[in-house]
């Protein structure tokens, strides 16, 4: 399996809405904490090493604007 | 010096002797030099001995460790040391544990258990002080005739001639009676992370330091914990920091402080900064003595060749690890286990001198799969910037109610051994042979319950009682057979087939004097009937099939002892560069 880099997401609206809710009320520190608690989650059910190690990748080279 | 005692040991004095060849001023050329006389270059002595080597081992203080050092000895090394006949004491006198435990700040986040499998000779891990371990090993070496074990010799120079690879390598030592030199044919250095060897011959050491530093305490107390090793991040009793437990013979207690890099490591030592922190950890009313204290900070570092010439590098004077994990002994220990039998046959003009460099292959291998293990666990542990702190915070909070996080939490991966799965001495199983189950070529022979000859007893007791029967041991390869005996013509043609020296007794099991009394040999071994075993003098599985054929068991042993026949269509190595 390899990353998957189309939309893929049922209702992306209703995803980002419910990200953007969750960590609304935090503070900056509970935040990241929340966000890097995520990563690990996803990442655990994502499972498969070859594309964490390709979504570690495209995070770290996708060009900060 | 004075001799030093502690609340519950007191240091032995050895005595110096002057050598003969000293005293009569006559230059005597040894078969081996082993450099240091710690856990490792006394397992070298011993292990060389039972090989049949006699040995000059030489060290330049007169004692056992000072303080202690190493703790946790694992189950391989335990294994190699029952193979040497000096398990037992260390067993006896050491705690036995196979459960840790790790918190986060108040609460228990994982557990873990070392030896999930039953049935094993040797437990998963003893602790014990380094100066018992070494007690043992000093007398085992004084026992026995072939190590001539010298105290307050120390070494000053060492000479290769690097125009005749097969000259005996010249030492010169220097002991309370002046110096002197000494000619060996080959060289074990075991003289430490600092050693002077690996100076003299200009070995590259490189690697990575930490920037932390590690309060280590051992304390005398009457204490009701369980033995098991605990480990806290963050406790509240050590804020933003680390701290492990783990309990020694006689009541001593190791404790480890994670201190961080800014402090002062002389005034951390002293008593009054040291008992208020266990006095914090343990409690008010908790009554403890300090038995030993030293502040350290640690590096992860490997020689860059095992091997130079006719020296070789074991222990930490060829690598050095984190404590995390009790890697440091415990590796050592294999690289003797590798180099003991395989330094015999090139003694002996068996294999050829080429035979070392797979020392290097195999235990370099080893050492970096350490390395890799100790890195982890020190990253995880010492974080190195606050998103890494972050991440691991997050690991041990989802750790406490989700499952999945609980792998992810490293307080130190505890010391395996690393099958040389990639060593040019196996011979790869054919491809149509098919095996399920955790041995490889490659991997050390996993112990077993049998009944040998009426009695209960353990796999690894019956391979070193059938070698040590054998004239030589070092070139004693065992067949383990499962079910019906070879035919005799077969062994008759694999007779005819092995170079001079070598013998290939066969262990059979079933109709023979082996059974596998409760079904774990042929489980482990995935021994379905017709199944054959090479085993290597280290224990280690050289090669395996599913029939008997003298001609590939023949050259798999050939293969092992690093004779790769270069004439002839489809033998050695060119057959495994097809």
């Amino acid at each position: 399996m390899t990353l998957i880099r189309t939309p893929n997401i049922g209702q992306t609206d209703a995803f980002y809405q419910a990200l953007i809710d969750a960590q609304r009320d935090m503070s900056e520190e509970q935040a990241n904490m929340f966000s890097t608690k995520l990563v690990l989650i996803l990442a655990n059910h994502i499972g498969d090493n070859a594309v964490l190690n390709e979504a570690i990748a495209l995070a770290k080279s996708n060009p900060v604007m | 010096m004075n001799p030093v005692v502690q609340k519950t040991y007191t240091y032995p004095q050895f005595d110096y002797v002057q050598s003969e060849e000293q005293r009569t001023k006559t230059l005597k050329c040894h078969p081996v030099v082993i450099i240091g006389a710690g856990p490792i270059g006394l397992t070298a002595a011993l292990d060389c001995a039972q090989r049949g080597i006699a040995v000059v081992l030489i060290d330049d203080n007169n004692t056992v460790s000072i303080g202690s050092r190493a703790v946790c000895y694992a189950k391989r090394p335990l294994e190699i040391w029952d193979r040497l006949g000096v398990a037992k004491p260390m067993v006896d006198k050491g705690v036995s544990w196979q459960v840790g435990k790790v918190f986060m700040r108040d609460d228990l986040v994982y557990s873990f258990d070392l030896q999930p499998e039953p049935a094993h000779k040797m437990p998963a891990m003893i602790n014990l002080q380094q100066y018992y371990l070494e007690e043992y090993l000093v007398k085992a070496c004084q026992e026995h005739a072939l190590v001539d074990l010298r105290w307050k010799h120390k070494l000053l120079d060492l000479q290769q001639n690097k125009n005749k690879a097969d000259a005996p390598v010249t030492l010169s030592l220097e002991t309370p009676d002046g110096i002197f030199k000494v000619e060996a044919d080959w060289v074990i250095a075991c003289d430490g992370a600092n050693s002077d060897t690996r100076k003299l011959v200009g070995a590259g050491f490189s690697g990575q330091f930490f920037q932390d530093r590690f309060l280590i305490a051992d304390v005398v107390m009457k204490a009701d914990f369980p033995t098991e090793r605990w480990f806290w991040f963050d406790p509240p009793f050590h804020r933003g920091q680390s701290v492990l437990l783990h309990k020694q013979s006689e009541n001593v207690w190791r404790i480890d402080f994670q201190l961080g890099w800014d402090v002062d490591p002389e005034l951390e030592k002293q008593p009054e900064r040291v008992i208020p922190r266990i006095q914090a950890m343990l409690g008010p009313e908790a009554q403890f003595e300090l038995e030993w204290v030293s502040v350290y900070q640690f590096a992860c570092r490997r020689v860059d060749q095992f091997r130079y010439g006719r020296v070789l590098f074991a222990g930490d004077a060829a690598h050095q690890v984190s404590p995390f994990g009790a890697r440091g002994a415990n590796t050592g220990v294999q690289d003797i286990d590798n180099i003991a039998w395989k330094l015999k046959l090139v003694l002996d003009g068996i294999a050829p001198a080429s035979l070392m460099d797979s020392y290097h292959d195999e235990r370099a291998f080893a050492a970096d799969d350490n390395l890799l293990n100790s890195t982890r666990s020190t990253d995880f542990i010492t974080p190195k910037n606050q998103a890494s702190l972050r991440y691991r915070n997050a690991v041990l909070e989802l750790a406490k109610t989700e499952s999945f996080a609980r792998p992810l939490v490293n307080s130190g991966r505890l010391s395996t051994p690393t099958p040389y799965l990639h060593s040019s001495l196996n011979t790869p199983d054919d491809a149509t042979d098919a095996f399920v189950g955790k041995m490889f070529p490659g991997t050390n022979c996993a112990d077993a319950p049998v009944r040998y000859e009426g009695a209960n007893t353990w796999l690894l007791e019956v391979l070193n009682l059938l070698a040590v029967k054998q004239s030589n041991p070092a070139a004693t390869f065992i067949l383990l057979v499962f079910g019906d005996a070879p035919p005799n013509e077969q062994l008759n043609q694999l007779t005819s087939l092995l170079p001079a020296g070598l013998a290939t007794p066969v262990l059979q099991l079933a109709s023979g004097s082996l059974q596998d009394s409760e079904g774990r040999l042929q489980e482990r071994y995935d021994g379905k009937a017709g199944t054959v075993y090479l085993l290597r003098p280290d224990q280690h599985v050289a090669a395996r099939w599913r029939a008997f054929d003298a001609l590939k068991i023949a050259r798999a042993v050939k293969r092992c002892i690093g004779v790769f026949e270069t004439s002839g269509a489809n033998l050695g190595k060119k057959e495994n560069a097809a």
